[in-house]
């Protein structure tokens, strides 16, 4: 297998017995935008947290770069972390950091606390970071508090955060979800230009339907902690909807 | 079933609050009586204080050097047992913080600080005028422990009520902890944290002026002595430089606040 990520048998419970996850089987090429949608509390989010481990699983395998995730100790999963951006829904930026040192936290994993502290970063980084600054069209507020932006530039900056990790994934946890619908569609656009210029694959947990279809690959279609649909935005068709949302009132 | 017109009440009467009312009344006459405090006795203690007032005045400023050595003693003590505190508090109210710290680490750190806040100041100055020997040491010492006590609780505080999203995506770019600590949460508590070191140090300055009172050093020490000399034109001097000292204190920490922009 070539994957570039596959999740094996993902089970989560946060309360012993009742799974959120209840066996995930997925495999991600090494390129592509992979949109996973589903009603919300169908455990998306838990899925994609517990692909990095920031929630921890409960049983399965989740292979990246060869080396089974779960397995791993705090050393070796934070030096795996640092091949895979994460962009959030509320973008979480540090709100009182400016934008330059928001944009610096995606090297934290490979500079020393005290040299991070002292904000002595790598030459290489800076200027990384200018760049990105440009390409996400923030070139003039680098030294912007991150409180004093817009959502929508606030997620160019979440993105530009992950950018600098250098990623080998990208995983966006409802990146559009607190954004209207014109910075949703710049947003997306974003990341599958950096994706396709860096190659490396998204996962994007999504509640627009419409923007899934335009803009991913493959379409994960989730419900009750299963995978129910798993194939191309094009053969999605409404039964498979309604299966994946239940009911069929609001697809009038 | 609705009442109508006449016997709706719009203030129904709480008895209960009515006859806790009542008691503490009666308790506050009780206790009044057993303390003495009859009309007489206070009639008395007004005379005693215009006398005491008139002696106050005019204030004798010439024995300055005195003044201004205790003075200076008392604001080195707040500042250094400001800073130390400080310095020791922030550790300790991060291990404190159960946010972020599993109960085993959390749980140690904040019985320290419930220890350190357990007794006054004057206390703890006695404690350890006894430990180390008079003057300024002792006084630092248990200003010091006063403060990790205060501040290690309101930055334990303020730590618990940080917003975890920046926690969770600095902790998703691989970095160690210490790395989290100083992006994602220092940032968020550092403006408040300036607030209470200044509010601290404040404490500090009036808390300082009286450990001397019991050998701690500083300015207390003096007023303590010209007290029982009955040098109270001196003493007058002594209480108007603490006000003066603390009022300069209340706009040196607003100056402080704004330059970090708390």
């Amino acid at each position: 297998m070539s994957a570039a990520l596959s999740v094996r048998g993902l089970v989560k419970e946060y309360v012993p017995g009742k799974p959120v996850l209840r066996g995930i089987d997925l495999d991600f090429e090494a390129r592509g935008i992979s949109a996973v949608i589903g009603p919300s509390g169908t455990g998306k989010s838990t899925l994609i947290r517990c692909i990095n481990r920031l929630v921890e699983p409960t049983a399965g395998q989740v292979i990246f770069e060869g080396r089974d995730l779960v397995k791993l100790s705090r050393a070796e999963l934070r030096s795996a972390r640092r091949r895979i951006g994460m962009v959030f829904q509320e973008y979480n930026l540090v709100e009182r950091l400016s934008v330059m040192e928001n944009l610096l936290c995606g090297r934290l994993g490979y500079v020393s606390p005290l040299k991070a502290w002292l904000r002595r970063y790598p030459g290489g980084d800076i200027a990384r970071a200018f760049e990105l600054l440009d390409i996400v069209g923030l070139g003039d507020f680098a030294q912007a508090r991150a409180d004093s932006l817009s959502g929508g530039q606030r997620q160019r900056v979440g993105i530009a955060r992950a950018m600098m990790q250098e990623p080998r994934l990208l995983l966006a946890d409802e990146p559009t979800s607190s954004l209207d619908p014109k910075t949703s569609v710049e947003i997306m656009g974003l990341m599958q230009t950096l994706a396709q210029a860096h190659g490396f694959p998204v996962i994007v947990n999504i509640h627009n339907v419409e923007l899934a279809r335009r803009f991913a690959d493959r379409i994960v279609g989730m419900t009750g902690g299963r995978v129910v649909y798993d194939g191309p935005p094009e053969r999605i068709t409404e039964r498979h909807l309604k299966e994946i949302y239940g009911g069929e009132d609001w697809l009038e | 079933m609705a009442r109508t017109g006449s016997n709706r009440s719009a203030f129904p009467p709480d008895w209960w609050a009515r006859g806790a009312w009542l008691l503490l009344l009666v308790y506050l006459l009780y206790a009044a009586s057993h303390l003495e405090l009859t009309p007489a006795r206070f009639a008395a203690g007004l005379e005693h204080g215009a006398k005491f007032l008139a002696r106050l005045f005019p204030p004798d400023f010439r024995r300055w050097e005195l003044l201004v050595k205790g003075m200076v003693e008392s604001l080195q003590i707040a500042i250094v047992a400001s800073a130390l505190g400080s310095l020791l508090s922030l550790p300790l109210a991060l291990l404190a913080a159960r946010n972020l710290m599993p109960v085993w680490a959390s749980w140690p750190a904040r019985a320290v600080m419930v220890v350190c806040r357990s007794f006054h100041p004057v206390i703890v100055a006695i404690l350890f005028v006894k430990a180390v020997g008079f003057g300024a040491l002792a006084g630092i010492l248990a200003l010091t422990v006063a403060s990790v006590g205060f501040l290690g609780k309101l930055m334990t505080e303020a730590i618990e009520e940080i917003s975890l999203k920046p926690v969770e995506a600095v902790r998703a770019t691989g970095a160690p902890f210490a790395s989290v600590v100083t992006y994602a949460v220092l940032p968020q508590v550092f403006s408040r944290f300036v607030g209470f070191v200044s509010y601290e140090t404040d404490a500090n300055l009036r808390n300082s002026t009286m450990v001397g009172i019991v050998g701690a050093g500083g300015i207390g020490g003096t007023l303590f002595a010209a007290f029982q000399r009955f040098d109270y034109d001196f003493v007058c001097a002594i209480v108007l430089t603490i006000i003066a000292l603390i009022m300069a204190g209340e706009v040196l920490t607003v100056q402080v606040k704004k330059v970090f922009r708390a």
